[in-house]
C-alpha cells in the first residue's frame, strides 16, 4: 500500500537563476501515482524552465528530483528517458525526413536500448515495427504509417509525438503543452484519450487549454514567477483568491 | 527510389564497363583513372556515413586519408629496405602484404577518429569544421617535420604491394581489388542506413532532442559513426598510396579534406552512391578539363557553387528526383 502512494516523481526545493532572474524558486512538487497534475501558469512563470530540469536537459542550481524513488538530479536526459520518463515537446521535435512509422520505430529502438544494431533493417525487426505501430494506432495514425513526418499536419504531428512516447511504455509522462494549436476537436479527443492513459502511467501536464485542464487534472499547480503560489484540486484551485488575482482573470 | 537505384546499377556497371574496355582495349592509363575513381569513392564513402547520414561536418577526413596512406607507406618501406620497424621488446617487421596493410590502415585510421571523434564531437557546426580542420592540420605538419619517413618529401615505394592470388601490379587486377573493396563499403554503407544504427544517427542528424528523449545517447552514436566512417577513408587512403606507390604529406592536407567532400557534395550528400558519381565527376572533369587548361578548378568551383545554390542533392539528387521516404 505504502510502496503504491508513494510518489513517482518527487521534486524538493528547486532553484535556478539565470543571473538576477529566479526561474525556478524554491520549487516543490510530486506526482502520484495514477494522477494527472497540471501544471499551470502565465507566460514567463517558469514552466519551460521547470521542464528542462525535470527532463534533464537543465541542471538546477540546488534540491533534488527523485524518480521512482531515485535520486536522479545528476543525470541527463538520456538517463532519465532510459529510466521511464516519456516526454513530448511544446514544438514537435520529430525526425521531419523520416516516416511516421520511422519516427515510431526510433522510440521502440530506443526502448528496447537497440540501437547498436548495424545490419538488419530497422523496418524488419519485427518486435520493432510491432511496438511501432500499436504506439501509432493508438493515436489515430496506423493509416499514415508510410507518410513523411513533414507533410503531416500541425496536429498529427502532435499526436505523432505522443505516439512515440508511448513507445517507451513509461513510468510517468511529462508533457509540454499537448493541446497547443489542436483546435477544439483535436483538444477534445486528447482529453479523452489522457484520460484513460493516466491508468497506464502519472502524467505532468503543463497545459495553457484551461477546459482541458479542468477537465482533466487530480490535482493542478499554479506557477508563478518561479513559485507554486497553489496546489490542490480543480474546485480548490477555482477558489484561490490569490489564483484568480495572479492568473486566471476575474472571469474565471 | 526505384529510379535512383537504377541509376545507382548504371554508375556502378559504367565503373565496371569503362575499365573493362580499356582493358581490352589495352588502354592502361584509363584503367588507372577508372581505379582513381574508385579509391576516391571509397574514401567519399567513408565521409559520406558521417556527413550525409549523420550530418558531421568534418574538415578533417585527409587525417584517414593520411593515416592509411602512411600505414602502406611505413610497413612497405620497412619491407623493402629489410629493416624491422621494432626489435624489441618484439619483433615487428614490415610488409608488402595488402591485406595486413589494410587491416593496420583500418584500426589506425579508426582509433584516430576515436580519439578526434571524443575530443570534437561535444560541438557542432562551425566549431566542428574548426576543430576537425585544426587536427588535420597537426597531422599534416607532423608528417611534415617528421623526417624517419621522408619528412615534406615523402615515401616511395618501388613496387605495388601484394595479394595473394592476385598480379597487382597488372592495373585491371588492381582495379579489381580497389572496386571490390568500393562495393563492399557500398554494401556496409547500405545496411547500416536502414538498420536501427542508421536510423537513430540520422535522426539524431533532423533532431537531436528527439533522440535523446528516447534514451539514446546522440553523442555515443555520433562517436560510433565517426569512427566507422575514418575506417573506410583510411583503408581508402592506404589504396591511394599503393596506386601512386607514393605517400607524403599532401595526403594530410586540408586541400584532400576539401576535395573529399566535393566528392560528396558534387555526387548529393547522404546518397548512398552520392561519392561515386561525385569521384568520377571529379577525375572526368580533371582529365578533361585539366588537359584544356590548368586553371580546370575554375569550373570545377562553379559548378560546385552550382550544386550548392540549385542542385542540393548532388548529380544523384537531380537525376532521381527527390528522396522519398523509403518503405
Amino acid at each position: 500500500m505504502t510502496e503504491a502512494a508513494a510518489p513517482v516523481l518527487e521534486i524538493r526545493n528547486l532553484c535556478k537563476s539565470f543571473g538576477a532572474l529566479r526561474a525556478t524558486d524554491d520549487l516543490s512538487l510530486e506526482l502520484r501515482p495514477g494522477e494527472i497534475h497540471a501544471l499551470i501558469g502565465p507566460n514567463g512563470a517558469g514552466k519551460s524552465t521547470l521542464i528542462a530540469q525535470i527532463a534533464g536537459a537543465l541542471k538546477p542550481d540546488s534540491g533534488t528530483i527523485r524518480f521512482l524513488g531515485r535520486d536522479v538530479t545528476g543525470l541527463g536526459v538520456v538517463a532519465r528517458a532510459r529510466l521511464g520518463l516519456g516526454r513530448t515537446f511544446q514544438i514537435s521535435a520529430l525526425a521531419m525526413e523520416h516516416t511516421v512509422l520511422q519516427n515510431a520505430v526510433l522510440g521502440a529502438i530506443g526502448a528496447g536500448g537497440g540501437a547498436y544494431r548495424f545490419f538488419v533493417p530497422a523496418l524488419g525487426m519485427p518486435a520493432l515495427v510491432a511496438r511501432a505501430r500499436e504506439a501509432l494506432e493508438r493515436v489515430g495514425l496506423e493509416d499514415l504509417a508510410a507518410m513523411r513526418t513533414a507533410e503531416l499536419s500541425h496536429g498529427q504531428r502532435r499526436q505523432l509525438e505522443m505516439a512515440v512516447a508511448l513507445t517507451l511504455k513509461p513510468r510517468a509522462f511529462l508533457l509540454d503543452e499537448p493541446m497547443a494549436g489542436l483546435g477544439a476537436d483535436g483538444s477534445r479527443k486528447l482529453t479523452e484519450f489522457l484520460d484513460g492513459l493516466r491508468r497506464e502511467a502519472p502524467i505532468l501536464l503543463v497545459e495553457h487549454d484551461m477546459d482541458a485542464v479542468f477537465a482533466l487534472a487530480d490535482r493542478i499547480s499554479v506557477l508563478v514567477y518561479g513559485r507554486i503560489i497553489a496546489t490542490g484540486s480543480v474546485d480548490e484551485i477555482r477558489a484561490h483568491p490569490e489564483v484568480r488575482r495572479a492568473y486566471l482573470g476575474d472571469g474565471a | 527510389m526505384r529510379r535512383e537505384r537504377l541509376i545507382n546499377a548504371a554508375l556502378l556497371l559504367a565503373l565496371l564497363a569503362v575499365p573493362l574496355w580499356a582493358w581490352a582495349a589495352d588502354e592502361p592509363f584509363t584503367i588507372t583513372l577508372a581505379t582513381r575513381v574508385a579509391i576516391l569513392a571509397l574514401a567519399g564513402v567513408g565521409l559520406n556515413i558521417a556527413l550525409g547520414l549523420g550530418g558531421l561536418v568534418s574538415l578533417g577526413h585527409a587525417i584517414f586519408f593520411g593515416i592509411g596512406g602512411y600505414a602502406m607507406g611505413i610497413l612497405a618501406s620497412h619491407a623493402q629496405d629489410h629493416a624491422p620497424l621494432l626489435e624489441s621488446p618484439l619483433l615487428i617487421e614490415g610488409t608488402k602484404s595488402m591485406p595486413v596493410i589494410w587491416l593496420v590502415a583500418v584500426i589506425a585510421s579508426a582509433l584516430a577518429a576515436l580519439v578526434i571523434g571524443v575530443l570534437s564531437l561535444r560541438t557542432s557546426g562551425v566549431y566542428f569544421i574548426m576543430i576537425t580542420l585544426a587536427f588535420g592540420q597537426m597531422f599534416f605538419f607532423f608528417a611534415v617535420s617528421w623526417p624517419a619517413y621522408g619528412g615534406e618529401d615523402g615515401l616511395s615505394i618501388y613496387v605495388r604491394n601484394e595479394f595473394p592470388g592476385l598480379n597487382t601490379l597488372d592495373p585491371i587486377q588492381f582495379f579489381a581489388l580497389c572496386f571490390a573493396l568500393l562495393a563492399g563499403a557500398l554494401l556496409l554503407n547500405a545496411r547500416l542506413a536502414r538498420a536501427p544504427f542508421g536510423l537513430a544517427l540520422s535522426a539524431a542528424r533532423q533532431n537531436e532532442a528527439r533522440v535523446q528523449s528516447v534514451g539514446i545517447d546522440s553523442f555515443r552514436l555520433r562517436l560510433v559513426a565517426f569512427t566507422i566512417s575514418g575506417a573506410i577513408t583510411g583503408l581508402a587512403g592506404a589504396l591511394f598510396a599503393d596506386l601512386n606507390r607514393f605517400v607524403s604529406p599532401a595526403m594530410f592536407s586540408w586541400q584532400t579534406s576539401g576535395e573529399i567532400m566535393i566528392f560528396v557534395i558534387l555526387g548529393g550528400v547522404g546518397r548512398l552512391f552520392g561519392p561515386v558519381a561525385g569521384a568520377a565527376l571529379f577525375i572526368l572533369l580533371e582529365h578533361f578539363l585539366g588537359g584544356l587548361s590548368e586553371y580546370w578548378h575554375v569550373f570545377l568551383g562553379l559548378l560546385l557553387l552550382g550544386v550548392v545554390l540549385f542542385a542540393r542533392g548532388g548529380l544523384i539528387g537531380t537525376l532521381a528526383g527527390r528522396e522519398v521516404a523509403h518503405d
